[in-house]
């Protein structure tokens, strides 16, 4: 326990977005550009009063109904509080989480069909502008990012100081288009990242900015299976406003419920209207299309079985696939982990230290002096797999996996993890060796 | 400072004055660190570790090989084996490196008074163990026996050579050394540390066992420690992992369900004993 090497730089990989494009700079300069003078988020706290009086009627807990035209007007009120929109665009024929000033970046009429190693986007008929399922990204790019720096310091005749070491973004992110199953990869993330003994400021205060508009599904891509997990299609908690969208012969509008004041506030400013009957039963069967779900994961004793099948022959054939390429992870909206880099500048005076995503599959992560602990594919893949689904339960109370089938849709191999669990159950146990 | 401010720090390192580097072995150094204020909230329990950071090369966790009871220096001993350990020994005393922590749990000090205490160390190992045996000696009627059972692959790889002479001649304590090669001039035990068990006069009933080492090793050493009759919950095992952050947020040092940084690096053995003989966990 007493000396540790370095590991060396893990490959890095491309699904988050440019950190020039997306580093919160960047995005306060475009923001200060477009508007003048404009006023501060307010305050950041999840749940601070608005100030605005509360016309909606929260009392009744009657949900409202908006227009694409009101939903614009929500945008646009909220790029005038200062926060920056995030939310569904098409880029690079997928959908992607980026900045959006108006309904028009929305992706309309777009929809994705998924399947294991499979993602095409489709137009269909329908204008709906939330219509697709889910993208690669995940909301921990804005969260958690991809990259950010620790510290910078400087060196002068053998002592140093810490610059600079500020780690609060520069502009309040507004998180457009969040699923039930990524408003439970957030919460799992919290729970990880501030439910601790430290906490990570990095996550802290872009978590603590944020205003999460949750958009509830309407239909479940191949590869979902949040029923399974229990968290969703429904959206419970965890939202400013949710909206859901409904396209039929009643036009083409969105039942809005708030989960916050910050939420009922920003209702009253678009003059939303109380939603009818009609609307709540037409989202109630959008849930339940939403939960016709192809894929299902029995989670009934999974982790006492995936602790018992340490020595499974299923790893092998696993592994005899897994090409180690580490999609799944960096796809994953719960996966966490991160390495560090430090770095000088040629004079060797200043250095800095970034911590940037890591995966589990890389040889380096389990690296000590002597070699790696995983060095088999087979070790790699157990590992994420019993970490997702068992060993997080003990550490952090709740499944490691929320259903999104990300890691299936983007797997080259096109590895399920649903499919793999029902195969080493159908297997059976195997006494541990 | 604000709440933020003041958490953020556990992942700033504070510039620590190194004061001396002393050589142990041909690759191994023993560090200490001048600290402002090692009465508050740096101070360290035996067992412990800190993440020290090399300017611009990078960081790395050391457990603390130092005297828990001294509150103006933090002592290392590092062996390098790397870029990062290579430029921790090779800084010269009066440059500043980083330091972050103390982190983690150490060893059950507290529950193993009363008690007889066995050290079982392998190589660089005996480090962490180093304070626990401090603690010992200063609290010396607290302790029952103490028994060192120390084994390194050669004598010129012997740490704390001097100290572990002057141990031996302790009341109430035996210090038993061994050594993979001997070589010529080695008159001492040679083999594994497990064969200095039938030297070891040792009371099983009433000791705490606590081992740091390989992990071979720790697996061999618990598996006697039970043959002789030692309790399952008096034994305490030091785990290594890669470890990043120290905070429970890089993912790196995980062992089974546990984080070594913040569950550990000292587990009972009970909560491990599943997990010692797993391959490539």
């Amino acid at each position: 326990m007493a000396t540790r090497a370095q590991t060396p730089r893990a490959p890095r990989k491309k699904r988050e977005p440019s950190p020039t494009r997306n580093s919160p700079r960047a995005a306060a300069e475009a923001t200060s550009k477009g508007n003048g003078s404009q006023p501060k988020p307010n305050s950041g706290k999840r749940n601070a009063k608005t100030a605005s009086a509360i016309e909606f009627d929260r009392a009744n807990h009657r949900p409202a109904l908006i227009t694409p035209e009101q939903l614009e007007k929500l945008i646009a009120t909220l790029i005038n509080d200062g926060f920056e929109v995030i939310g569904p665009t098409v880029r690079d024929e997928a959908i992607t989480y980026d900045p959006v000033k108006c309904v028009a970046d929305l992706p309309a009429g777009w929809t994705d069909e998924q399947e294991p190693a499979r993602y095409r986007l489709k137009k269909s008929d329908n204008p709906a502008l939330f219509g697709y399922s889910l993208g690669a990204q995940s909301w921990k790019t804005f969260l958690h990012p991809a990259e950010a720096r620790l510290f910078a310091a400087e060196k002068q005749n053998g002592a140093f100081h810490i610059l600079n070491n500020d780690p609060i973004p520069a502009v309040s992110r507004a998180l457009l288009g969040v699923r039930a199953c990524e408003l439970a990869a957030i919460r799992a993330q919290d729970r990880v990242l501030l439910g601790d003994k430290y906490r990570d400021p990095i996550y802290g205060s872009r978590r603590e900015s944020a205003l999460i508009i949750a958009v509830q599904c309407s239909h479940a891509a191949a590869t979902c299976f949040c029923v399974s997990i229990g968290s969703g299609p429904k959206v419970s908690d965890g939202f400013d406003l949710l909206l859901t969208e409904l396209v039929d012969a009643n036009g083409h509008r969105f039942v809005v419920e708030p989960g916050t004041d910050r939420g009922i506030g920003l209702l009253a400013r678009v003059d939303a209207k109380p939603a009818l009957e009609a609307d709540l039963a037409a989202v109630e069967s959008a849930l339940a299309s939403a939960a016709q779900q192809q894929r299902k994961l029995d989670t009934a004793g999974l982790k006492e079985f995936l602790y018992e099948n340490f020595e499974n022959p299923q790893w092998d054939k696993i592994s005899a696939r897994c090409l180690s390429c580490a999609n799944c992870t960096m796809s994953c909206p719960t996966c966490f982990c991160t390495t560090v880099d430090d770095a000088t500048d040629v004079t060797g005076t200043h250095a800095e230290r970034c911590r940037r995503w890591d995966s589990c599959f890389t040889q380096s992560f389990s690296y000590i002096h002597g070699g790696s602990i995983r060095t088999s594919a087979k070790a790699r893949y157990r590992q994420w797999m019993t970490h997702k689904l068992a060993a997080w339960t003990d550490q952090f109370g709740s499944l490691g996996c929320v259903g999104c089938g990300r890691c299936i849709t983007w797997c080259p191999a096109a590895i399920d993890i649903t499919e793999e669990v029902r195969a080493m159950r159908e297997g059976g146990v195997r006494a541990d060796a | 400072m604000t709440a933020a401010a003041a958490q953020f720090d556990a992942m700033v390192p504070s510039a620590c004055v190194l004061k001396q580097v002393t050589k142990e072995t041909p690759d191994t150094f023993t560090l200490a660190v001048a600290r402002e204020n090692g009465s508050g909230e740096n101070a360290f329990a035996p067992g412990q570790f800190s993440m020290l950071w090399v300017f611009g090369v990078g960081e790395l966790p050391i457990s603390i090989s130092g005297d828990p009871s001294k509150h103006d220096e933090l002592v290392y001993t590092v062996r390098s084996v790397g870029k990062a350990t290579h430029a921790l020994v090779s800084q010269k005393p009066g440059t500043e490196i980083g330091v972050r922590g103390p982190f983690g749990h150490g060893w059950p000090f507290q529950a193993a008074r009363g008690h007889d205490v066995i050290i079982v160390a392998g190589g660089i190992g005996l480090a962490p163990l180093r304070p626990m045996i401090y603690e010992v000696f200063q609290n010396r009627a607290e302790y029952g026996r103490l028994v060192i059972l120390y084994g390194a692959r050669s004598p010129r790889e012997l740490l704390y050579r001097k100290e572990l002479a002057a141990w031996a001649r302790q009341p109430e304590t035996q210090v038993l050394v061994t050594v993979d090669y001997g070589g010529i001039g080695w008159h001492g035990h040679v083999g594994v540390v497990t064969t200095l068990f039938k030297y070891a006069r040792l009371h099983p009933a009433r000791s705490v066992a606590m081992i740091c080492g390989p992990e071979i090793m720790m697996r061999f050493v618990t598996r006697q420690l039970q043959e002789h009759g030692l309790q399952e919950q008096n034994i305490y095992l030091s785990m290594e992992r890669n470890m990043k952050c120290a905070a429970g947020f890089c993912g790196h040092c995980q062992y089974g369900k546990h984080f070594i940084c913040k569950d550990g690096p000292v587990f009972p053995y009970a909560e491990i004993a599943q997990l010692l003989d797993k391959y490539e966990l």
